[in-house]
């Protein structure tokens, strides 16, 4: 590593991040696992949307026998913070597994930090510990503290039979560098970076990870201060500066903590104008202006197209003038959302239906009921 | 010799050549500087009682007066300036308080002047408010930490969650409090029918609410202070919200007092009190001596309006404003308002006006972070007042963190004062802050309405324009974001105190 492609280079710059973007979600809602062959060629397509400084990828059903398990993917920018981690993590978390996430040697891809997975189990001493907190607060937490205290160790992903692989170089490159043909997943996130700055840490590349939450995002939050803010009102320190951090907070604030639904979570985040909530019928209309004038701070203003991956599908979403491009499309049971048709249609030739996402309105691709998982 | 060593602070001067003799300026000076003389047929003047409201030189038809700056200067002196050694003289002669009106005058560091906005380019587009909607809807009140919804029998869910009382403005701006009695009975109805029709709220300060105001009642935000002048069930009922007065921005810790002079029929009975008694404003509320006090009057109101009307407690910017606005929300307020020490009074000693209190930038961005800290910012909105003067301060205002900002000088310079800053001498040439029938009819509440509803329009679309610029189509989304606000040669402390980067530094 060298000095400024290490987490403390990127901290220290303090400097919000603003990145323009490809993303691709693709998902079989049969739950039918397939190899990450088909993200890497979407993504691939929209290549003049990256410039070689960011990409990664989200894969969903890639650890079976290990789904009962949280698989930490973490990086280390020095042996040093790989100790620390352990020692942090071991005082509150059984390591069941623990190995290096295994890689390509390609001579596109540059320096590059320690990549290790651990799969783990909450030790019931730490359930006693935080009482009143369910498993996943406390997941929250480590992640929190480990991106937060630890000088040079960043949690890429969190969840369980899931993971974030992610890099400094074109996205398909970075596929290639984390041999993602090589698994199989029902559900795949990609993304291709444009970033404003010449950042050169890898975790500064999205997805974005916290529990089964991966976010992929193209576009930047013009109202990231008081998002910000309005997280750190419940627990949410924002730790990377990045739009895309704070929109991973907001749906886990919204849908896990607050147990709202999709739509009601998007209305807030991409709220309905008033002028059309004027027009609603009585109960929609006390119902979304309540959301509203609750859940001001959450509202993401600015131009995104938004991809939000969970173990139960995926969520698109744009902003309510739909500033930035989304498509989607179905297949037979493939289901997919990306910044432009090409990629689709590159995977895909025929699509049964292709359409554009409307502004604010969530668009949704969900696991069939018994399917996998 | 003169029996008093203070000289005028304007002369006014007459081109004869272009003076007609109308005596137009004869007859609208209330402070008697013209006078015609009969026996030659001359109109004189006579600078002494001049206060640079500018009625005449405005009025008359032919351009021939002019006011200005007292020539006779002291020697110069950085320590002992003009208005120190005059202070002194008055005090000499006269042996009381000095009084003052309208807001401080003094140089202190305006914040909002030091303070730069941002704009989106490339990497995030701007948005043309004239093409794209733009939301400036605004609401006022409690709010819940979370929405909770509940299933619907029969499928799908349903709202659970019941917010309390709102006021919903269709611009974050507000007409502050100014009492009738202060200001003229035409001064107040054309505030009350332009909020209406502006789309948003006017204060009664201290005044009551006159029954020819009972129409506008749903846009007037009604004040309890401490001499709860006005005050009865009916008052609290008819306003869309109540507001406790603890605090003025203009004199924190002092009380009010309108002469007995002023307190004529009309407002002797919108006050309650006897015709021609001076009405007296004690410094606190003589049943609030603690926090634990303004909690029973915030409640004995919400008993009183059922629970239908969202209550604001309004204190002044003062050195620990941010515990004691945490301190009134936890004592249940819906709503903090915050004067800072520019905000105007129709009457203050000079001595509390301008050496009292802290700037409104400062306490509102303490007050914000504060309530944030404390996971208590939603259970209560924050209105700031005192001394806003543009479209660009208020926008600034909401980045810190305001929900809402009071404007009441700029309200009376839209209707045509000119700050001569002489509120208090009952002789407004422009009939706002009089009570004398031959002032207020000066003001024609029509044409009033109309400039004060030009003014929030024009405010509206420079406000559009500045948010569009930075991208941002809400104004939810500007509030509190202080990502959009860079600070101009501050030191570091005051940066920190506005949490705030300084220019240059980037997102």
């Amino acid at each position: 590593m060298t000095p400024e492609t290490t987490k403390a280079a990127y901290v220290r710059r303090g400097e919000k991040d603003m990145s323009g973007c490809a993303i691709v979600g693709v998902m079989s809602e049969a739950g039918r696992r397939f190899p990450g062959d088909i993200a890497i060629r979407a993504i691939g397509a929209m290549h003049e949307r990256s410039n070689g400084l960011g990409g990664g990828f989200a894969a969903y059903g890639i650890y079976p026998d290990r789904s009962d398990q949280y698989a930490f993917h973490i990086m280390f920018d020095h042996p040093g913070a790989e100790e620390a981690t352990r020692a942090y993590v071991e005082r509150h978390c059984v390591i069941v597994q623990d190995e290096a996430i295994p890689t390509r040697a390609l001579e596109v891809i540059g320096p590059r930090p320690i990549l290790q997975r651990y799969f783990i189990d909450l030790r019931p001493k730490a359930r006693e510990r935080y009482y009143g907190l369910t498993e996943e607060d406390i997941v929250v937490r480590i992640v929190m503290h480990i991106n937060c205290e630890i000088e040079g160790a960043f949690v890429l992903s969190s969840g369980k039979n899931m993971g974030v692989f992610k890099g400094v170089g074109y996205p398909e490159d970075i596929g290639r560098f984390f041999r993602l043909d090589e698994y199989e997943a029902y559900s795949w996130l990609a993304h291709g970076r444009f970033p404003t700055n010449t950042t050169g840490w890898w975790g500064g590349a999205h997805p974005f990870g916290l529990l089964d939450w991966a976010v992929v995002h193209n576009g930047e939050v013009s109202s990231y201060g008081i998002n910000r803010r309005y997280l750190e009102n419940y627990g949410y320190h924002c730790a990377l500066h990045t739009d895309t951090e704070v929109i991973a907070y907001l749906f886990d604030l919204l849908m896990r903590q607050q147990s709202l639904p999709l739509e009601i979570a998007a209305m807030a985040m991409a709220a309905p104008f008033w002028s059309r909530i004027e027009r609603m019928g009585e109960e929609a209309r006390e119902l979304a202006r309540t959301v509203r004038i609750v859940c001001g701070g959450a509202l993401l203003n600015g131009p995104f197209s938004i991809v939000v991956g969970h173990r139960g599908g995926m969520i698109g979403l744009n902003d309510r003038t739909k500033l930035r491009p989304m498509v989607v499309a179905r297949h037979d049971d493939l289901f997919f959302i990306a910044s432009e048709e090409a990629a689709v249609r590159t995977v895909c030739p025929t699509p049964d239906h292709v359409w554009h996402a409307e502004g604010g309105v969530p668009i949704v691709g969900a696991l069939k009921e018994q399917a996998v998982a | 010799m003169r029996k008093w060593l203070t000289q005028p602070d304007f002369i006014v001067e007459r081109d004869v050549a272009r003076c007609i003799g109308c005596r137009v300026c004869v007859r609208q000076c209330a402070n008697a500087v013209h006078s015609y003389d009969d026996e030659d047929g001359t109109i004189l003047s006579e600078s002494d009682a001049c206060v640079g409201c500018h009625r005449c030189a405005t009025l008359c038809p032919t351009g021939a007066i002019a006011v200005k700056r007292a020539p006779l200067e002291f020697r110069d002196n950085a320590n002992w300036t003009a208005r120190a050694i005059r202070n002194v003289y008055k005090q000499a002669e006269g042996g009381g308080v000095l009084l003052a009106a309208m807001g401080n005058d003094q140089p202190f560091p305006i914040y909002w002047d030091r303070m730069l906005l941002n704009a989106a380019q490339v990497t995030n587009p701007s948005i043309d408010p004239l093409r794209e909607p733009m939301e400036l809807t605004t609401h006022l009140g409690r709010t819940p930490d979370r929405v909770e919804i509940e299933p619907r029998p029969g499928g799908g869910v349903r709202l659970k969650t019941r917010l309390g009382p709102q006021l919903k403005l269709d611009i974050p701006v507000m007409f502050s409090a100014m009492s009738y009695g202060s200001i003229s009975l035409n001064a107040s109805i054309a505030l009350a029918r332009a909020a209406r029709a502006a789309g948003t709220y006017a204060n009664t300060g201290e005044g009551g609410l006159h029954r020819s105001i009972h129409p506008y009642a749903d846009n007037m935000i009604v004040q309890v202070a401490s001499g709860r002048f006005g005050v009865d069930a009916d008052y609290l009922n008819r306003g869309a919200a109540v507001e406790i007065k603890i605090g003025q921005g203009a004199k924190p810790g002092i009380g009010g007092h309108l002469p007995g002079e002023k307190v004529d029929a009309e407002v002797s009975l919108t006050r309650m009190i006897p015709e021609g008694t001076d009405a007296l404003s004690p410094a606190p509320h003589h049943d609030i001596y603690s926090i634990e006090d303004l909690k029973q009057l915030v409640f004995a109101i919400k008993e009183s309006t059922r629970y239908e009307k969202p209550v604001f407690v309004k204190i002044a910017a003062v050195h620990n404003v941010a515990a004691i606005a945490s301190g009134c929300v936890h004592a249940g307020a819906d709503g903090v308002v915050i004067d800072g020490f520019r905000g105007g009074t129709g009457a203050a000693p000079q001595a509390i006006r301008d050496h009292v209190g802290i700037p409104i930038e400062l306490a509102l961005a303490a007050v914000d972070t504060r309530l944030r800290e404390e996971g208590i910012r939603n259970h209560a909105s924050i209105i700031v007042a005192g001394g806003f003067r543009s479209s660009a301060d208020i926008v600034k205002a909401v980045a810190i963190g305001a929900d809402a900002v009071y404007v009441a000088t700029a309200a009376l310079v839209a209707m045509g004062c000119h700050l001569c800053q002489k509120c208090h001498t009952g002789r407004c040439n422009w009939g706002i802050a009089t009570q004398d029938p031959v002032l207020t009819k000066r003001l024609n509440p029509d044409v009033a309405i109309r400039r004060l509803t030009n003014l929030l329009r024009g405010w509206s679309h420079e406000i559009k324009e500045m948010l569009g610029g930075m991208g941002i189509n809400a104004i939810e989304s500007l509030r509190g974001n202080r990502e959009h606000l860079r600070g101009l040669g501050l030191t570091s402390g005051e940066l920190q105190a506005l949490g705030i980067k300084h220019a240059g530094v980037g997102a």
